[in-house]
Order: structure tokens, then C-alpha cells, then sequence
């Protein structure tokens, strides 16, 4: 027999994580941010624990901002599989006023994302938080832990990691701690568009091309779904054929130009294309390493 | 763009796609200390694989400005924390993602300083191969002995040493040769290792991908040609069979099935198997998936088993073949590598984590502690942070295992520091020892008023002892002579087994 294909491998690593979690962990969570890698999440969970069902529920931390189609389709996709879901959303703050215009992306994002996602954990009770996070995302996520241990304020210490060897995964913590969990961890973006492609995997319809209304910027397509998102003196929305490359709030995630209406084409512009999937999110380019900030707050 | 990076000719983009899905993994470690140019090697590689996207480019190239204005620095695509990149050195693991139109590749991106063992450990814990770099005008330096070590003592059956920096050199075969005849006189120990050396330069780019016309002298497969033809996976493949279950499936009355990964081997519908440590034997009844039933399964697949009888089998149980069953002890010799900063401490209990089982274990004591730099075996009372020990742990209950050297899946462990929940060393078992806690003596009355008893040591030298033989009680006079030899040997360097 020849070993496995890279996809089959990864397939097998995912699946090995999720159930070391739910084998391990008192009260694990499945964070379900509605994306292309929570939907490979969703699928890789179903064969973890085939056939018997999920034994976590999934935590989305809505900020109140996302895409119309992305509810639609969480709603409806974890409807179809039986999944339990949990939406928490930061009230307070959206009563407050928090826009990224009104109070700037770093600190939108802290209250609407971070703390959100603190609280919604805290209400609960969940130890272990499972995402859909990869190491070649983003510079400092190379070097996150599969477990990744977090202290009491949910906080992130790149200095007091556990070393992770082999595949033996340590999941002690004390109570108020909690451990963040990727199974997807290894990983590509290609690797998992791959997968979609050969598991028929749904995933949200923004992802495909299609003529979409946008404010175009220079090289930068700006979503209008919400109506604060302010405009330049005489700017009208254009229609534009285009796609989403990585979903977030509409109003912080540029869409890409593109023809690409299908998963194969997708997968063909990728790996023609020259930039990187985040390079379109704003949320990354306040400063340099503006992730490993967030991260160390708690921001997934 | 070279004939190792280029498409392959293909007829359509969906036969593309079923060749890429197809293509297998390779994970491979680099160690090289900071100025070696492990970073720049690295960077090449993904920038020369078309793995560094146009924005990351930039952003390198801008952050660059301020060091070492102009040419791209290929070291930052790599250098992935701020603190290190304000420092200029990297300081833990980290990992890299390239493809070629061969093979899919992970690098574990390790640094080579000294105290940074307990990375470079953890980066080949996941390895098939190591690459380990050497500088063209140094040679070879005791890291590159260390790194060699590691490599040898993980498991890794390859390792590449990429002689670089051969530029600085004036591309001279006298010096690669020379690096490479003082290389294979000391890898001559590790029986294991499966040597290849090759000359490059990572900034110039010199059989890095290409290989070079600039040395026309040398005519082996540049470092990615080698990466790409590496024969990988078929010790996991050809290996006895090994299931650690992760966890019991009952959905419902009908269903009892056991989840988990074939760590090795394959398995059959119907073949005989053994769950360990209860001894019981059944057959598989079946192989389920979320994609069906199967027939056959292989090493490194995530199924569900169902078994013949209903025997009561637990997370932490390893089913294996009856052919080849693993040891079952709580006795365990074992290299340890220490990671943590709190020291080891003998007697202390600590939570041992193997494959899917959890059990207490107290190291009992060290044997020796390697010294990295000569290898030579130390006398050692403790193993601090990176040091790297032969030691003896004794678990609560036995454990089911296999030696490192045979299953790298079910002889490793990890210990956990109950107190703080830190993973404070990695062990690689060596061997299983049986009621390590007696002694085995050879009393030899050799007149009413003395008694000389012998006693084995576990490294197999015999100790002779003389004791009074006027004691009522010889039992108490064991006890004491036993008091003694703890005495006068603090860290024993026997075990206690046999009777009198």
C-alpha cells in the first residue's frame, strides 16, 4: 500500500485532534465563524465522531456585521445537520455605537470580536474553544500551538507555550484557563479549497463570483451592505464582478476581483494569484504585526 | 523556473487537480544555528516554490529597510514574532507550508542555538527528515554534532547536511569534500541515519532548486530534488499493526465501536487482534467511516473499529496484532529529554501521557545524562532544561507500548507536571523492565560469621557486597545493606528485583 495523500493525511490529523478534544476536555465548543475553514471544520467533525453525533455545541460570536448571506447560510446549513448553535453578539458595544469608522477598526474589533468571544465563552462555561485557524494564514501563526493554552483572561503568551511533540497533546488546565484548539492548523488555503472540492463540501455562495454593487477604491472593493460605511463626496456603488477570498465583517473585508463562480476555478485562480488570503481583511494592516497583538488580548 | 518547480505537462485542469490531490507529505526539520543561513535557506525555498505570495514580499521588503536596505532579506519571511524579529534571531518552532508539482512539504523551522534543544527536539518529533546546515568555512562544529544527534535520536531515518555559504568558499570541491569525510566519521555511530550531503549556497541560490554549473564537480540531485524523491511512510506502512483508542462510540444499543488512528500497520474485517493491557483476544468486525464501511484500512487513517465479542475496552487500550503484541510493563527505561525550567525530580509523580493514555509515573532514577556536545555519559543526580537523560520511570499501572526505535507512535510520552500543567519532558522509550523493585542476590554463606552477597546491576555489572552473617534475621541484613549501597551510590545505577 502507498501512503496516504497529503489531503487524506491532514484529513486523519484533524480528525485525531477533534477527538482528543471531546475525549479530554470537560466542556468543549466549536467556534463556527460561517467561513470556508468552519465548513471543511464541520465536515472533518462529522467524521470524527460518525456515527454518533458531534458531542459539542458551536459557538458563533456574531458581531453584527457579517454578511446577510452568511447567517442565512449558517442558519440554514447547521439547521440541515442537526447542529446545536450558540450565537452571542456584544450588545452593549453595537448599542454603544461601535463602528470601525466611529471607533476605528482596532477597537471595533476588540469589543465586538474579542470581547465577544471572552464573554460568549464565559457564559458557557466552554474550556476548550476549537477554531478553524491555520499556521500559513499569517506570520505569527506559525508558530501556534495545535493546543494552545490560554491563561484565566483568555489571554495569549507567546513565551509560555507547552512544546507540542509527536501527536501526544497535553489538555491539562486549571479551572478559569482554557485551551484554543485548530485542528486545522496544517493546513494550506489550497489544501483546503482542495478539500472542499473533493468532499462537495457547501460553503457560503460570496465565495463565488458573481456582479456585485461595491465602492471602488483604487485597487480596493468595498462592500455597502451596511449603511454607515461612509462615502467619498459624489461616490456611487458600481457593479462589479467579484468574489469574497476570506469573509469577515462586510464592512472590513475588501472583495478580490474575479470570474471565479466555481470551486475549480477558484482553486485555478489560486494558484495563479500573487496575493495573500488576508491581504484583503483591513483588520490586518493597522501596524506590523498587528495580529500577534489581538492574539495576545484574546482575539482568536 | 526549474524542471523541479515547473507544471507538469497535464491534459486538463481537473486532471491537474486529481495529480495534486494525489501527491504525498513530506515533513522534514531544519536546524542550523543563527548565522548558518537557515532562514535565507528556508526563505528561498518558499520563495523559489512560488509559496510567498506578492503583499508578503512587500512587507518583508519594506520591514528590511531599516537593517539591511535593497535586496529582498529572505530570512523575515520566516522570522515570524516581533520580539525575534526586533532580536534578529528566531526562538521556537515554527511552520512552513511549500508545494512543488511532486510532493507537499512541512517544515518544522527550528532554531540550532544551544539552549534551544527542547525545540529543535520537538521540530524533529514530527520528521521524517532533517536538514541539517553546515557553515562551508567552519565545518563541522559541535552543533552540528548536536543537531545530528537529535536527528538520530527522534527517529529520523534521513538527514540531509547542506554544506552552505560554498560561495564564500570559491565553490571548492577540497572543502565540501573535506566537511563531508569528517561528517560520515561521526554519523558512523548512528547506524539509523541515512546520510546525503550536498553543496549550496541558500542566498546565491546554488542547488538549492537549481543545480549549479558553479560546481560542475559535484553531481548528486540539488536539496529540493532530493526532498521531492525521498522514498517517505513506508515504516509507519510496513510496521505491526497499532490502534490507541481515542474513544468508545456508542451511539446507540446496536453500535459499540472503538475511534482512533492506525498509528502503524494495517488491518483487515476479520483479522485477529489483542487489546492491551487486558490481554483479551476478538477479530475486527468491522472498519467504519463517515464514507462507509471498509474492507482494509492502513497507517495514519482515522476510523472507527467494531470488534467480534463484546469486550470491555476503554479509551487509553491499544489494539494491536496477536502476531506482534507490544510490551506491557510499568517498568520503563526510557530517554528523556527535559524541557521544562523546574528540574526533574526523582519520586515525584508525574502524569504520563502515551498515545491516547494517561497514568501516573514517578521517575525512579537516572542512569545517565548524555552530554550533547561529546556524548559521553555523565553522572547525574537531576536533568535540567534540555538535558537529555537514560532514566527508569515506574507508572502505577502497566502500560502497553512499543520501544521508540520500533513505533515512534506508541513509544513516545510526554510528562505533565500535575502542579502546573506544564509538559515538562519528552521520552522515547527504550525498553520494558519487570519488577524493577526487587533485587536479584546471590548469598553465599562463606562461614557462620560472613556472608558475601553479589547483586546484578541493570546495566548488567555485578556488584559483590560482605555483610555480618550473625543476624537473626537475613532479611533485615539485606535491608541494610541495601541502605548502604544507597548510600554510597545516591543516583543507583542498579535495580532492585529478585529476592533473597
Amino acid at each position: 500500500m502507498s501512503p496516504l495523500s497529503h489531503l487524506r493525511q491532514l484529513e486523519a490529523e484533524s480528525i485525531h485532534i477533534l477527538r482528543e478534544v471531546a475525549a479530554e476536555c470537560q466542556r468543549p465548543v466549536l467556534l463556527y465563524s460561517i467561513g470556508k475553514d468552519s465548513s471543511v471544520l464541520l465536515r472533518l467533525a462529522q467524521k470524527a465522531f460518525h456515527p454518533g453525533q458531534m458531542p459539542f455545541p458551536l459557538l458563533h460570536i456574531d458581531t453584527g456585521y457579517k454578511f446577510r448571506e452568511m447567517i442565512e447560510f449558517r442558519d440554514r446549513y447547521t439547521a440541515q445537520l442537526g447542529l446545536k448553535l450558540i450565537v452571542h453578539t456584544n450588545r452593549a458595544a453595537l448599542e454603544s455605537g461601535a463602528t470601525p469608522f466611529a471607533w476605528g477598526t482596532q477597537r471595533c474589533c476588540g469589543a465586538l470580536k474579542t470581547t465577544a468571544l471572552l464573554d460568549g465563552l464565559r457564559n458557557g462555561g466552554f474550556d476548550a474553544a476549537i477554531g478553524g485557524a491555520r499556521r500559513d494564514e499569517e506570520r505569527s501563526r506559525a508558530k501556534e500551538r495545535v493546543f494552545s493554552f490560554r491563561d484565566s483572561r483568555g489571554q495569549w503568551d507567546p513565551r509560555n507555550q507547552r512544546p507540542e511533540l509527536w501527536n501526544v497533546f497535553n489538555t491539562r488546565i486549571q479551572p478559569g484557563e482554557s485551551l484554543r484548539v485548530f485542528p486545522l492548523s496544517n493546513w494550506t488555503e489550497l489544501d483546503v479549497w482542495q478539500y472542499i472540492h473533493a468532499e462537495d463540501i457547501p460553503i457560503v455562495p460570496l465565495y463565488f463570483a458573481k456582479p456585485r454593487p461595491m465602492l471602488v477604491r483604487g485597487d480596493s472593493l468595498l462592500p455597502i451592505e451596511q449603511s454607515f460605511v461612509p462615502r467619498l463626496p459624489g461616490e456611487q456603488p458600481q457593479l462589479v464582478m467579484c468574489r469574497m477570498r476570506s469573509l469577515g465583517c462586510s464592512p472590513c473585508t475588501g472583495a478580490i476581483r474575479s470570474e471565479a463562480d466555481t470551486v475549480l476555478r477558484i482553486i485555478e485562480e489560486l494558484i495563479t494569484v500573487r496575493r495573500s488570503e488576508r491581504q484583503n481583511r483591513v483588520i490586518d494592516h493597522d501596524q506590523d504585526g498587528s495580529m500577534e497583538i489581538k492574539k495576545q488580548e484574546g482575539y482568536f | 523556473m526549474s524542471a523541479a518547480t515547473a507544471l507538469p505537462v497535464r491534459e486538463s485542469f481537473e486532471e491537474f487537480l486529481e495529480q495534486e490531490q494525489a501527491k504525498d507529505l513530506l515533513r522534514f526539520t531544519t536546524a542550523g544555528s543563527v548565522d548558518d543561513g537557515k532562514s535565507t535557506l528556508i526563505g528561498r525555498l518558499l520563495y523559489d516554490s512560488r509559496s510567498v505570495y506578492d503583499d508578503q514580499l512587500e512587507s518583508v521588503t519594506n520591514a528590511s529597510a531599516g537593517r539591511n536596505a535593497g535586496a529582498i532579506d529572505f530570512s523575515l519571511l520566516t522570522d515570524g514574532l516581533r520580539a525575534e524579529r526586533e532580536q534578529g534571531i528566531t526562538i521556537d518552532v515554527a511552520y512552513r507550508y511549500f508545494a512543488t508539482p511532486r510532493r507537499k512539504f512541512i517544515i518544522a523551522d527550528t532554531p540550532g542555538h544551544e539552549q534551544y534543544t527542547r525545540n529543535m527536539v520537538t521540530g524533529a518529533s514530527t520528521a521524517e527528515l532533517a536538514i541539517v546546515l553546515v557553515d562551508a568555512r567552519k565545518g563541522l562544529l559541535p552543533q552540528s554534532r548536536r543537531h545530528a544527534y537529535i536527528a538520530s535520536l527522534l527517529g529520523l531515518p534521513h538527514v540531509v547536511i547542506a554544506v552552505n555559504k560554498m560561495d564564500l568558499v570559491g565553490y571548492e570541491h577540497a572543502t565540501f569534500a573535506r566537511i563531508e569525510a569528517d561528517f560520515r566519521r561521526f554519523l558512523a555511530r548512528f547506524q539509523s541515519i541515512e546520510p546525503y550531503f550536498v553543496p549550496i549556497s541558500a542566498l546565491a541560490g546554488d542547488n538549492v532548486v537549481n543545480r549549479s554549473s558553479r560546481m560542475p564537480w559535484f553531481h548528486g540531485p540539488s536539496l529540493l530534488e532530493y526532498l521531492e524523491r525521498v522514498p517517505i511512510g513506508k515504516r509507519v506502512q510496513n510496521s505491526a499493526f497499532r490502534f490507541p483508542v481515542q474513544r468508545v462510540v456508542r451511539p446507540n444499543q446496536e453500535f459499540r465501536g472503538y475511534a482512533g488512528t492506525l498509528v502503524s500497520g494495517r488491518i483487515s474485517v476479520g483479522d485477529p487482534v489483542v487489546i492491551s493491557p487486558s490481554g483479551r483476544q476478538t477479530s475486527i468486525a468491522s472498519i467504519t467511516t463517515f464514507d462507509g464501511e471498509l474492507r482494509h484500512a492502513q497507517a495514519g487513517q482515522a476510523v472507527t473499529l467494531t470488534l467480534a465479542d463484546e469486550i470491555d475496552v476503554v479509551r487509553g487500550d491499544t489494539i494491536s496484532t496477536p502476531d506482534e503484541p507490544p510490551l506491557s510493563s510499568s517498568g520503563i527505561d526510557a530517554t528523556l529529554v527535559w524541557l521544562n525550567g523546574e528540574p526533574a525530580q526523582l519520586n515525584k509523580r508525574y502524569r504520563l501521557k502515551n498515545a491516547s493514555r494517561q497514568e501516573w509515573a514517578e521517575l525512579k532514577y537516572i542512569r545517565h545524562r548524555l552530554n550533547i556536545n561529546s556524548l559521553d555519559h555523565e553522572h547525574a543526580s537531576t536533568l535540567e532544561m534540555n538535558e537529555i537523560g537514560s532514566v527508569h520511570l515506574e507508572s502505577a499501572r502497566p502500560l502497553a507500548f512499543d520501544t521508540y526505535a520500533k513505533n515512534r507512535a506508541t513509544g513516545s510520552f510526554i510528562l505533565i507536571d500535575e502542579a502546573t500543567n506544564a509538559t515538562v519532558a519528552a521520552g522515547m522509550i527504550t525498553g520494558a523492565v519487570q519488577d524493577a523493585r526487587k533485587v536479584f542476590f546471590s548469598p553465599i554463606t562463606l562461614s557462620d560469621r560472613i556472608t558475601r552477597v553479589s547483586f546484578e546491576t541493570v546495566g548488567g555489572k555485578s556488584q559483590t557486597f560482605t555483610l555480618p552473617a550473625d543476624d537473626s534475621d537475613a532479611q533485615q541484613a539485606i535491608e541494610e545493606l541495601l541502605d548502604r549501597i544507597r548510600a554510597r551510590f545516591p543516583e543507583p545505577d542498579w535495580t532492585e528485583s529478585g529476592g533473597i
